[in-house]
């Protein structure tokens, strides 16, 4: 007390060494990270290390502590990261094109493994992205186009994921999933080819729509017509002789009464005519 | 309100403990900034945010004077060993620092250990980084900021992501190799706050890209005219089901609420093509309702002349003889009434009939003929 009342300034130098040393020795490892301690270069222990199937909240994150000047902390994620490929162009069996967009998640189950093979996870994704991209290539160039626009159903993407995690795990990463994002038609003939071929399908379609159309009318209609020559023939067929006149009757009547009032027609008459029968013999039979 | 007195008076005692780690710790506290606290405030009466100045003039402050003053006598009553001398060798500079420090302390510890929740949201603890325990909402109490921490997420609130837009082109492939431009959303909440902020790096765009891989696939298993047409709805369960079966595995503490397909349709190119299979569609069915007609039309037709016929075939068979010269009477009757008439008497006279040229006349030259058949009938 006496030598803090007398060096204030020396006093609040240590107390501040003293802080600092006490700060920079003890460090909180949150749950998405892992903390790699390194002693003098030569990586040491690994808190908060990832545990498969470890609940959230389990041992591991907390304080760390660490030997200051001595000790350094490296951070490395814990969570699921994901790398996401640049557009691949893939050639089917059938030397057809597609682009595929595709993404991988991964974690970091091996620290220390990760950091001596490649320091930093962002290194690991820039070192993953080729492979996946070409993994993705050679599995998928193994098929024909159909097969690529649904790869999930033939089990590629699981061997696509189980091969890069092979590769993966020398980064001491674990690939948890791959999977394809976009499927593409590349711009230009391929994406044009497309759409002369959907426009004629089209086309086809309509044609074949409107003749379909077409023959149900005239099937309706002529089915229509037979029922009605039933129906006549039903009835007239009882008497032809006196159909035959009936109808007739109804035709001079259309013909020259209804059909001639705006046209009226000349009719030259024989005294023979039955209609003239009574008008020439004077009444006698 | 009542309560307060006793807490921040008890914690200032265990701040005298620690005065060495905790109160240089204070000046890190713009870093825990980002921890919420602060800035969005507890609403609490006791506390404002923004009055680190203590010329703040709330009411509240008032209260909080009083305290520090209480509290101060007690420590300076209490705690004469080294501090008290120094603050009262130099009574005004020091104890104005001893003032500065006490009351930036205490609202630090005032607004890093009081949380309120709000109803929506969950407050995920952290002791010294580990996770420890979810709070819900209402006001929570957790130890002061360095030990413990508090991170909100709100897990009721339906977020929408939208992928595609109704204005521009996202194409994709379908089943039968077409494209297809589509428009769809994602609307998800948070089910599991603590999975949400520890599992995955990024969330959000994880959600993305999953969806578009979903959907990708929901396209890839059916035909372009199912996903323009009536397979919409099956598209969207099949992409809701695929995208939370694989943030699950991914631990993703997220839940889809719904997929919706704003828009599916036929790329722009190809429009037309597609609006003309509609039009043929139309035809054909106008086409079959016109034949729908006439069928109809030729049905009664046809039975109402039969019926007609079987009418008057009824009376016919009562008197055949009569009632057939009396139908030809008639007609004949109507039939001449209405046409220009010509009788000529038989054989050897040709009559000169210009019958283009007699249609205009035809009221002037009915008669004379007429007459003239008249007089030879009557000759006869």
């Amino acid at each position: 007390m006496s030598f803090a009342t007398r060096r204030p300034i020396a006093t609040i130098v240590v107390a501040l060494l003293l802080l600092f040393t006490l700060l920079s020795s003890v460090s909180i490892v949150p749950e998405t990270r892992q903390a790699l301690i390194v002693r003098f270069g030569k990586p040491d222990r690994i808190y908060n290390r990832y545990k498969p199937g470890q609940p959230i909240g389990a041992p591991g994150a907390g304080l760390a502590f660490r030997i200051p000047f001595v000790d350094d902390i490296v951070w490395i994620d814990k969570r699921v990261r994901d790398v996401d490929m640049d557009r691949q162009m893939v050639l089917s069996t059938d030397q057809l094109r597609l682009e595929v967009d595709a993404f991988a998640r991964y974690r970091v189950v091996d620290p220390l493994r990760m950091y001596v093979s490649a320091r930093s996870e962002d290194r690991v994704g820039e070192a993953l992205r080729p492979i996946l991209g070409s993994e993705l290539r050679n599995e998928l160039g193994r098929r024909p186009f159909a097969d690529l626009l649904s790869p999930e159903r033939q089990g590629a993407m699981e061997n696509i994921r189980s091969r890069l995690d092979k590769i993966a795990r020398q980064y001491g990463v674990q690939i948890i999933d791959v999977r394809i994002k976009r499927a593409d038609l590349p711009d230009g003939s391929p994406l044009q080819s497309a759409y002369d071929r959907m426009r004629t399908a089209r086309e086809q379609e309509a044609r074949s729509i409107r003749a379909e159309g077409a023959k149900q009318a005239q099937i309706i209609r002529a089915e229509a017509d037979a029922q009605a020559a039933q129906t006549y023939a039903a009835s007239f067929g009882k008497d032809p002789v006196f159909y035959d006149f009936y109808r007739a009757m109804q035709a001079y009547q259309r013909t020259f009464v209804d059909g001639g009032k705006d046209r009226p027609t000349n009719l030259i008459l024989s005294p023979q005519n039955e209609f003239l029968r009574q008008f020439t013999n004077g009444g006698g039979r | 309100m009542r309560m307060i007195p006793g807490w921040p008076v008890h914690t200032r005692g265990l701040l005298a403990d620690n005065k060495g780690p905790w109160g240089p710790s204070g000046g890190e506290t713009p870093s825990e900034g980002e921890k919420a606290p602060p800035p969005s405030g507890p609403s609490s009466p006791w506390a404002s945010p923004g009055t680190f100045t203590p010329g703040g003039g709330n009411r509240q402050i008032g209260g909080l004077d009083d305290l520090i003053a209480r509290s101060r006598a007690r420590f300076g009553g209490g705690g004469g060993g080294n501090g008290g001398a120094g603050i009262g060798r130099r009574p005004p500079s020091g104890s104005l620092i001893a003032w500065f420090v006490g009351a930036f302390v205490l609202l630090w510890l005032i607004f890093t250990s009081i949380h309120s929740i709000a109803p929506e949201e969950r407050g995920v603890v952290t002791q010294f980084g580990r996770y420890s325990r979810t709070l819900g909402p209402g006001v929570s109490f957790t130890l002061p900021s360095p030990i413990e921490r508090v991170r909100k997420v709100d897990v009721e609130n339906i977020r929408n992501i939208d992928l595609g837009s109704v204005s521009s082109e996202t194409l994709m492939l379908t089943g039968d190799q077409n494209v297809i431009d589509i428009a769809y959303s994602v609307r998800w909440n948070v089910r599991d706050p603590e999975l949400f902020l520890f599992e995955l790096q990024n969330p959000e765009q994880t959600i993305q890209q999953v969806a578009e891989s979903a959907m990708r696939a929901a396209l890839s298993a059916t035909t372009l005219n199912e996903a323009i047409g009536e397979g919409r709805a099956d598209i969207e369960a099949r992409v809701q089901e695929n995208m939370q079966t694989v943030l699950n595995a991914y631990r993703s503490g997220v839940v889809i609420q719904g997929v919706a397909i704003k828009q599916a349709d036929p790329p722009a190119a190809v429009n037309d093509a597609f609006k003309a299979v509609s039009a043929a569609q139309q035809a054909a069915q106008s086409d079959i309702n016109q034949a729908r007609a006439y069928a109809l039309q030729l049905r009664q037709l046809s039975q109402g002349e039969a019926t007609a016929f079987d009418k008057v075939y009824e009376q016919y068979r009562l008197s055949p003889d009569v009632t057939r010269r009396r139908m030809y009477y008639e007609t004949m009757e109507r039939v001449l009434q209405s046409v220009d008439k010509t009788i000529v008497e038989a054989p050897g006279v040709t009559p000169y009939l210009p019958l283009q040229q007699t249609r205009p006349p035809a009221a002037a030259l009915q008669d004379p003929p007429a007459q003239g058949t008249a007089t030879q009938g009557a000759g006869r």
